[in-house]
């Protein structure tokens, strides 16, 4: 029997967690696409802060848009929405829900919170940033490896997934929302012919599979050089790859056989996976992408309400 | 350097490890050779391995300052106390009987006060108790028990005796620390185990918690739903109350996942209300339920009283069970015992003088600085004088006090604790410590073996309490091998 309150503690420490892995892989990535840039180029670090959607937070805090400052943003600083904020959210939903989850889950979710706490402020340097943020994603992933390989397929374990599974869908919709034009700017500058960019748009590309961890698969599954329409096609509606935005909507589906009452939450996640599934990516490439995946991700939006409303509201009887 | 025992002196106080200077009691011998085996650096070694072990697993309690509700590291000194098996079974012997009889005494308050008729306890006082719930009288919980779980506080005086120093009867904690810190030395010292001593194990606490828990079920079901009952993460015990329920697998639940409907209990859950059987509480009488008792309370339940009240859910301890863990009343208990269970107390109390006696009074007043002063019903070492460390601006604070309320306060000699080392960054040093093993009683009774030994860091300080700078030992009961 899961209390409504738990549920929804499970959920939002299976999202954090999920988030902050996200912005270390997000964080990783960037950090090596910069390092492909000719030299004097500048990365549009901006891009960063708009995927994850807080452009108005660090307008107000920062003047100046460069690697320094959003790297701090993002993952150092205690401002509710940076890495750290993100791993001690997690933590503080874990130790409030530590009596139905595995122990050791706990105890590596604490560990995780100290080692980006204690670490975070010397990633915002670039020496040693590497070495962190793989450590982050390596331990992430060992805590999903802990859930999966210990916890029963109850529906703690259910509400694990589904928001585990949302978060990721959500990214995944958010990194395939990068604008080449922004990220690299100067590039667009100085060389105004298209053929000169595309060495660059490929290592653009290539990275963000490698965000997703994605590239390797990517090479295995399309078999075509690397090109937006196909990364795009790839990241969102590929069914196998398991941080695509198809293939989480579909775990989702599955998740919800196992829960009382997710008739409303199982037709809006149907909704959005018929919405990713259905579009013609190579049109919307040449036109409108920005606009779908801004509606896609409003219907992402709308599967957390219908969560919520479902099973966390109080009196739900 | 390594561990010195003979320059290790713990001067006219009873040391539970050293008998004197250089020479260790005999259950204690292997271990003292043991930690003169290790190099100063190895010592150190395992200390900070301990602390970080503490650290990953999250073991914490809360401290409120001004600053806000900070969630600290528990504090544990790695050496180990020894109290030997025949000694802890006349101990634990002791400690059911007091439970036992404190639980009659309850009982006959809140229904026929025979005790109080037979004139053995005053009724002025229970009637002027602070934990006395008139709301109580007439009810007869299961098995006529009251206090389900004690935590009662040992010392061990120049004699090397047990002697109780008080009952908690309402919401005593601290069980999980006495389970974490044998976690954390076996990680620690796991040469010490088996291979030289055979230690009493204490993990299954929990397991015998929740078998007393569900012998309380109003109704007769295989597994009755039990429950814990937070005020919530800010409270200093959360992190025992999440564990507990862990180690049940029972649900940990706040007053907001509760409601009451036709006088029973229920809980919110993902599929709909679902009924709950017993509660172990860990909120105070007055928050329990904001009908009843404590109007703005939003940590209860509303409706929560009555429904224990009809007998459709248990609570553990039943309310007003803290009219038995006043301090006043604790200086009856040696005649509680004899009254209910015709048996001479096993274990002693600790001398006290009550100064609502007008000749009690008068001693306490002219030897103010030489006692301890406490109030009737504070815990957590709140509202103390300890009359041979204050100063003269407190000691008139307290005459004060004392005259305006004299039913509110006892007043004891300052019994010297007995101590045991601790390792310093530098050196084994002793400390004082005290006791609480937990006794649960339902329809069979538990005592658990040893308990939660507190120790007062600061060098002869003779506050335990964590919320004041005490620390922890883990505590072995050890047969012969």
């Amino acid at each position: 029997m899961l209390l409504s309150r738990v549920a929804e503690r499970v959920y939002w420490q299976a999202r954090y967690l999920e988030r902050a892995e996200n912005v270390a892989r997000l964080l990783h990535v960037f950090s090596a696409l910069q390092l492909d840039l000719p030299k004097g180029t500048k990365l549009g670090w901006q891009t960063l802060v708009q995927i994850t959607g807080h452009e108005e937070q660090f307008v107000e805090k920062y003047k100046q848009e460069n690697e320094r400052n959003v790297v701090r943003f993002l993952l150092a600083e205690r401002n509710g929405i940076s890495l750290v904020d993100m791993l001690a959210f997690a933590r503080e939903n874990a130790r409030t829900t530590r009596e139905i989850m595995p122990t050791e889950a706990f105890e590596l979710i604490n560990g995780l919170y100290y080692f980006a706490r204690d670490n975070a402020e010397a990633g915002i340097s670039r020496a040693e940033r590497n070495e962190i943020l793989d450590q982050i994603v390596s331990r992430s992933q060992q805590i999903g490896g802990l859930m999966a390989g210990t916890m029963s397929r109850d529906e703690a374990y259910s509400f694990v997934r589904l928001g585990r599974s949302l978060e990721r869908a959500d990214m995944t919709t958010r990194i395939v929302d990068v604008d080449s034009q922004k990220l690299m700017p100067e590039l667009e500058v100085e060389d105004a012919e298209p053929e000169a960019r595309e060495p660059y748009e490929n290592i653009l590309w290539m990275n963000v599979l490698r965000s997703s961890s994605a590239y390797q698969m990517y090479r295995q599954h399309v078999r075509e050089r690397i090109n937006g329409e196909d990364v795009v096609r790839f990241l969102l509606q590929n069914e196998q790859l398991p941080r695509s935005a198809a293939h989480n909507l579909t775990t989702m589906t599955k998740v919800l056989r196992n829960l009382p009452n997710s008739n409303k939450v199982n037709w809006q996640v149907n909704k959005t996976r018929k919405l990713v599934r259905d579009a013609d990516v190579n049109r919307l490439l040449r036109r409108g992408l920005v606009r779908h995946l801004d509606s896609v991700q409003k219907e992402i939006a709308q599967v957390h309400f219908k969560i919520a409303d479902t099973w966390f509201l109080p009196g739900n009887s | 350097m390594r561990v010195n025992w003979k320059t290790y002196n713990s001067g006219k106080f009873f040391d539970e490890i050293i008998s004197s200077p250089g020479y260790a009691r005999k259950p204690a011998r292997r271990l003292a050779s043991y930690l003169r085996s290790l190099t100063h650096e190895e010592l150190q070694q395992k200390k900070t391995a301990a602390e970080l072990a503490i650290k990953t697993m999250g073991i914490s309690f809360t401290v409120y300052s001004d600053a806000g509700n900070i969630d600290r590291e528990w504090p544990m000194d790695i050496i180990p106390r020894l109290i030997t098996g025949s000694e802890w079974n006349q101990t634990s012997k002791g400690l059911q009987q007091r439970l036992e009889a404190l639980n009659c005494f309850i009982h006959d308050i809140y229904n026929d006060q025979k005790i109080l008729k037979d004139k053995i306890v005053p009724e002025d006082l229970i009637m002027d108790s602070g934990n006395f719930r008139k709301q109580c009288l007439g009810m007869k919980p299961k098995y006529n028990v009251w206090a389900h779980i004690c935590g009662t506080d040992l010392i061990k005086g120049d004699d090397g005796q047990f002697y109780v120093l008080e009952d908690n009867l309402r919401v005593p904690s601290g069980v999980s620390y006495m389970v974490e810190n044998r976690r954390v030395t076996k990680r620690t010292f796991p040469e010490l185990f088996a291979d030289d001593y055979s230690i009493r194990p204490v993990a299954d606490y929990p397991a015998e918690l929740l078998d007393m828990l569900s012998s309380l079920s109003p109704r007769q079901v295989k597994h009755p739903e039990v429950v814990v009952l937070t005020p919530g993460i800010f409270n200093s015990a959360y992190f025992e109350h999440s564990y507990l329920a862990q180690r049940m697998g029972a649900e940990l639940v706040e007053g907001g996942d509760l409601v009451v409907e036709d006088d029973k209990v229920f809980m919110r859950t993902i599929d709909g209300l679902s009924q709950v059987d017993v509660i172990y509480r860990r909120i105070d009488d007055m928050f329990i339920d904001p009908a009843v008792f404590n109007k703005d309370s939003v940590l209860g339940v509303r409706g929560l009283f009555n429904a224990w009240k009809k007998g459709n859910v248990a609570l553990a301890n039943a309310p007003g069970a803290g009219v038995a863990d006043d301090k006043i009343i604790y200086t009856y208990v040696p005649e509680i015992i004899k009254y209910y269970l015709d048996e001479d107390p096993i274990l002693s109390n600790v001398p006290s003088y009550l100064c609502v006696d007008r000749k009690q009074r008068q001693h306490v007043l002219e030897n103010l600085d030489k006692l301890v002063v406490k109030p009737a019903n504070e815990s957590g070492g709140y509202g103390m004088l300890i009359g041979p460390q204050a100063s003269k601006k407190e000691l008139a604070e307290f005459r004060r006090r004392i005259k305006a309320d004299p039913r509110n306060y006892m007043a004891q000699p300052l019994i010297s604790l007995s101590t045991v080392p601790i390792l310093g960054d530098r050196v084994v040093e002793p400390r004082h410590v005290d006791l609480r093993p937990f006794v649960l009683q339902g329809d069979k009774s538990y005592v658990t073996p040893g308990g939660l030994t507190r120790v007062a860091m600061v060098k002869g300080s003779y506050v335990v309490n964590s919320s004041q700078g005490g620390g922890s030992k883990d505590t072995w009961v050890v047969d012969d091998a």
